[in-house]
């Protein structure tokens, strides 16, 4: 079985450390905060300029001036800071950021991404998504393997245009997790149930497959 | 004498020079820490051709997407927009000319700009469609292409408290890209929600020092929130 969204959300939390400085992007990332495991203290930094957000509030802690990057309602976190664009940019350009995690909309074997624009289709922006990107040594990048029409998302090449050159080294998707190394996706973990076949079916770009690949885990319920 | 008083009497006086064609920067990220009554001082003046520097470009009827109802603005450099319809079709119909901008370029550029660097160089953007025409220079083996710094005829900023000589401090995330956008005006406007008297303000909680501000006003806001998120 493909891995769900909360599922891909608890495997990335598994590479999470305690005293980690983390910036997690919009959608299955998001999801990431809510299994931090309760023996590990995780900083998460928001771009918008807030390094220890918290839950969103209760309706009476509703504040206009307290946004996340997502431009939704939330809290500061005991311990948190507050600054500006430039310092928050400057935290994560200058690779002081310990984990980035975000989506994709393709990835390919050279560690390039393309996450923020479709030509033909209304094209929004890039937000920080290329900052973090550059700036980061430690990336996951969160994304289904194919698309609905079955075509890899995992490429020799994008063919989207990018958002950052050679900066991905690990991506988890909804049927695996793999690394990017010298050129090559190496298969380190395949989803419960999903068979190793499927995957090199659906990886377009170029594919180590070990010996050995470990099915993940999720504790029931 | 004024001194340093940096207090105006209105939102006409704040707003007091600005004329067509110009580059106005503008601090908030989304509708967190916009300048919201000195936005629609603009719009009430009718300035056309417009170049706005900003994180986002507002919503349909509130923040920069009430410039958009009169075509006021020609040109924006953002980072991210389209939450607005009236933006997407004048997108669409080349009617605003976009140029996208990763959030931390755009908040560096501003800062350059404030600060007298005329361009720096980042990795940010290297191999993209950003970094396409720009000059390319490798450091530490690592590619990086040059930037450019910003600065307009006008900043306007919204502050949570000022003194009257024109020191800033901000609330919470209304912070934003506001700090950035106060030093890279050749005129800086700043609106708070209160002013009060030099030495009220702890010297070393200032985040915009007064030397960048050259108008103050008080004014009431709205504060709309673009996403309201609860604690379930």
């Amino acid at each position: 079985m493909a891995l769900t969204r909360e599922q891909m959300a608890q495997r990335v939390a598994r590479e999470l450390e305690d005293g980690f400085y983390v910036n997690l992007g919009i959608g299955i990332p998001t999801l990431v905060a809510n299994y931090i495991p309760e023996d590990m203290d995780v900083m998460l930094q928001s771009e918008n300029g807030l390094l220890g957000m918290g839950r969103y509030p209760t309706e009476e802690e509703v504040d206009p001036d307290m946004i996340n990057a997502g431009k939704q309602t939330v809290t500061a976190r005991p311990g948190a800071a507050i600054f500006s664009s430039a310092e928050s940019f400057a935290m994560i350009r200058g690779g002081h950021v310990d984990l980035t995690v975000l989506g994709a909309f393709e990835v390919d074997q050279n560690g390039n991404i393309a996450s923020w624009m479709i030509p033909g289709k209304l094209i929004k922006g890039m937000g920080g998504a290329m900052d973090l990107v550059a700036g980061a040594e430690n990336i996951i990048c969160t994304m289904t393997h194919a698309s609905k029409h079955g075509e890899s998302k995992l490429l020799e090449k994008c063919n989207l245009p990018l958002t950052g050159a050679g900066c991905i080294n690990r991506v988890l998707t909804d049927l695996a997790y793999l690394e990017i190394k010298d050129g090559t996706f190496i298969l380190k973990e395949r989803a419960p149930g999903v068979s190793v076949e499927e995957i090199v079916e659906k990886t377009a770009g170029k594919l180590v497959v070990p010996d050995h690949v470990p099915e993940m885990t999720f504790a029931q319920g | 004498m004024a001194g340093f008083d940096k207090r105006v009497a209105s939102y006409e006086e704040a707003m007091e020079g600005i004329e067509s064609g110009m580059t106005v920067l503008a601090g908030g990220f989304g509708l967190c820490g916009i300048p919201e009554n000195l936005i629609a001082e603009i719009k009430r003046r009718g300035v056309k051709d417009l170049t706005v520097v900003s994180n986002n470009c507002g919503v349909d009827g509130f923040g920069l997407g009430l410039l958009l109802e009169d075509r006021q603005i020609r040109k924006i450099l953002a980072s991210y927009v389209g939450e607005n319809a009236l933006f997407e079709q004048q997108m669409l119909n080349d009617e605003i000319e976009v140029v996208l901008t990763p959030q931390g370029t755009l908040a560096e550029k501003m800062r350059a700009g404030g600060a007298g660097i005329p361009a720096f160089y980042t990795a940010t953007g290297y191999g993209t469609p950003i970094g396409e025409g720009k000059e390319v220079r490798e450091f530490n083996g690592r590619p990086h292409i040059l930037e450019e710094a910003i600065t307009g005829e006008f900043a306007i900023v919204k502050g949570w408290k000022a003194d009257r000589y024109g020191n800033v401090m901000y609330r919470h995330t209304a912070q934003n890209f506001n700090p950035m956008v106060a030093t890279a005006g050749r005129i800086t406007v700043v609106e708070v929600e209160e002013i009060v008297e030099p030495g009220e303000l702890e010297p070393s909680q200032i985040h915009t020092p007064g030397i960048y501000v050259d108008r103050i006003i008080q004014g009431t806001f709205e504060k709309r929130i673009e996403k309201r998120t609860v604690h379930s």
